[in-house]
């Protein structure tokens, strides 16, 4: 408890300069150095914030997003891990899937958004699709380069002591394959956001994204920028929280 | 300076060529990558014609060539590819320049690291596509918005790298730059700066797709002239073709320009390590 408070006290002068952004904001605005049509006042965006919680606008929006980004996340995640696993593991799935890998993986994302809406509609399908095939690519070369790199040692005296190729592939390959395997992860949760964000700004009925564009063109510019300012910080949660579970989940390799 | 950790961040997994083909390419399996981008094509092409889908859905790899073809002819091709990629590369540039200057004044100036060190560990996580509509607020809906919301977005990548390579640079390295009389001045230029250049290029290879990503996307939501604009026009006119299209160009722009960076970092870390042995096993 001690040592918790020690934190606070520390961090505190730490953020202190995110402290006086917020203050140049809001004294910005409320003197009229800024104009409040381009940015409402601080103090203005919180009560819009407030308004939106209680009409349970930003709620049901917050939760359809959610969804898409969890189950594309998801999708990409247990389908991307086991193809890199594999190409890794088993080499004629490597040589017809790793030009394929190669080709796809630094095309811009975001061209997909109006293949998936021609497919799918503009509701939940289409998003969870875009974030799948978004995300499966650093998934899968994470997995892959860290099971590529599983240990020569590893490998023999466990076949040596009798392991079934099977046994091996879960009890040395995969362990040895996580912590190249978290990181790609990583980068599909930051990934994830951008393209769920990307995707409802441009062609959706509900969630954050869809919600930021609609206050925007109605021109409630306190509620837009409440919005906006959620949806920075659940990335920025989702990233630390995740930072907090990959930690734990690697203690074992200390 | 403790906020700002990892290489590449989030996104760090981005730069890094998939480790893997080197085998491939010595063993002569060569043939096995074209096999398999040529079994997509015809899988592409034959799913198309079997009639399990729709044209709309799914138009032939041919008719998608075609358009392609005649969009060249037009000149349109040429047009939006240009105008993407200047506002894509510019905004990078600019991203590239100033995360490379901010994160030298973050790693030589107390206050600099100061006041920027807790804003970019917050802000590298955040989805800052999200402050498009803001940007359009403040800035319209032409190039300078879209520019800024690109440079915005490589920014974060670039100033982590820099920061991270500079802290990186061996002491002994400084220490003997140092006893030979050198300044600051020549300290930070002459020594730190070409030390830190693998991470900074590390950096570089992260925010360029992030900015083909951000110039697409803010293409899209904007309309008019480039790729994305294009594609969203197609789509709203249920021209699939153009949609295809639209992919097919944007994939192979975004294969050329990431392995375009890679030749620059060859080619800038010729005398580095990482030329002569590959620096992952």
């Amino acid at each position: 408890m001690s040592d918790r408070g020690a934190g606070m006290t520390a961090a505190l002068p730490r953020y202190l300069p995110l402290l006086l952004l917020a203050l140049a904001w809001e004294v910005g605005a409320r003197s009229g150095l800024i104009s409040t049509l381009a940015l409402p006042p601080l103090s203005t965006v919180g009560a819009a914030w407030i308004e939106l919680v209680k009409d349970g606008e930003l709620v049901s929006n917050g939760a359809a997003s959610l969804w898409r980004a969890g189950a594309g996340l998801f999708l990409a995640i247990v389908i991307g891990a086991a193809l890199g696993i594999f190409m890794a593991w088993w080499r004629p799935v490597n040589v017809l899937l790793s030009p394929l890998v190669e080709m796809f993986y630094p095309m811009p994302k975001s061209a997909l958004i109006p293949v998936t809406v021609l497919w799918l509609g503009f509701g939940n399908g289409s998003k969870i699709l875009l974030i799948f095939l978004g995300c499966m690519l650093p998934v899968t070369i994470g997995a892959f380069n860290g099971a590529r790199s599983s240990e020569q040692v590893l490998v023999w005296s466990a076949r040596s002591m009798g392991a079934s190729r099977l046994r091996m592939l879960w009890d040395v390959v995969v362990p040895s394959a996580m912590p190249e395997l978290l990181n790609g992860i990583r980068t599909a949760l930051a990934l994830s956001f951008i393209l769920l964000v990307s995707s409802e700004l441009i062609a959706a009925r509900e969630g954050l994204g869809y919600l930021i564009g609609f206050l925007g063109a109605s021109g409630t510019y306190d509620a837009m920028f409440a919005v906006v300012l959620t949806v920075a910080l659940l990335g920025f949660i989702a990233d630390r929280a995740y930072l907090v579970l990959m930690q734990r989940m690697l203690r074992w390799q200390e | 300076m403790a906020g700002i950790e990892a290489p590449g961040g989030p996104l760090g997994e981005l730069a890094r060529e998939p480790a893997g083909y080197r085998w491939l390419r010595t063993a002569g399996w060569g043939f096995a990558r074209v096999f398999s981008v040529l079994a997509l094509a015809l899988a592409w092409e034959l799913a198309a014609r079997s009639g399990a889908f729709t044209p709309y859905m799914l138009p032939a790899l041919s008719a998608v060539l075609e358009r392609i073809w005649t969009d060249l002819l037009t000149g349109d091709l040429l047009l939006n590819t240009g105008v993407t990629l200047y506002r894509a590369l510019t905004g990078f540039l600019v991203g590239a320049i100033a995360g490379i200057a901010l994160g030298m004044g973050i790693s030589r100036n107390r206050l600099v690291n100061w006041f920027f060190d807790p804003i970019i560990s917050v802000g590298f996580p955040m989805p800052k596509i999200a402050f498009l509509p803001v940007v359009i607020l403040w800035l319209g809906v032409y190039d300078i918005s879209k520019i800024t919301m690109i440079a915005v977005e490589s920014v974060f990548p670039v100033v982590t790298a820099t920061v991270v390579g500079i802290r990186g640079v061996e002491r002994e390295l400084l220490w003997s730059a140092r006893n030979m009389g050198a300044g600051d001045r020549e300290l930070l230029w002459q020594i730190a700066l070409p030390a830190a250049l693998p991470q900074i290029m590390t950096g570089l290879q992260v925010a360029l797709p992030i900015a083909l990503i951000v110039a697409i996307v803010t293409e899209m939501f904007m309309g008019g002239y480039g790729l994305g604009g294009a594609m969203n026009t197609a789509s709203r006119f249920a021209d699939s073709r153009g949609v295809f299209a639209g992919i097919v160009e944007i994939a192979v722009i975004g294969y050329a320009l990431v392995k375009g960076m890679m030749l620059v970092r060859r080619r800038l870390l010729l005398w580095h390590q990482e030329a002569v042995a590959p620096s992952t096993v």
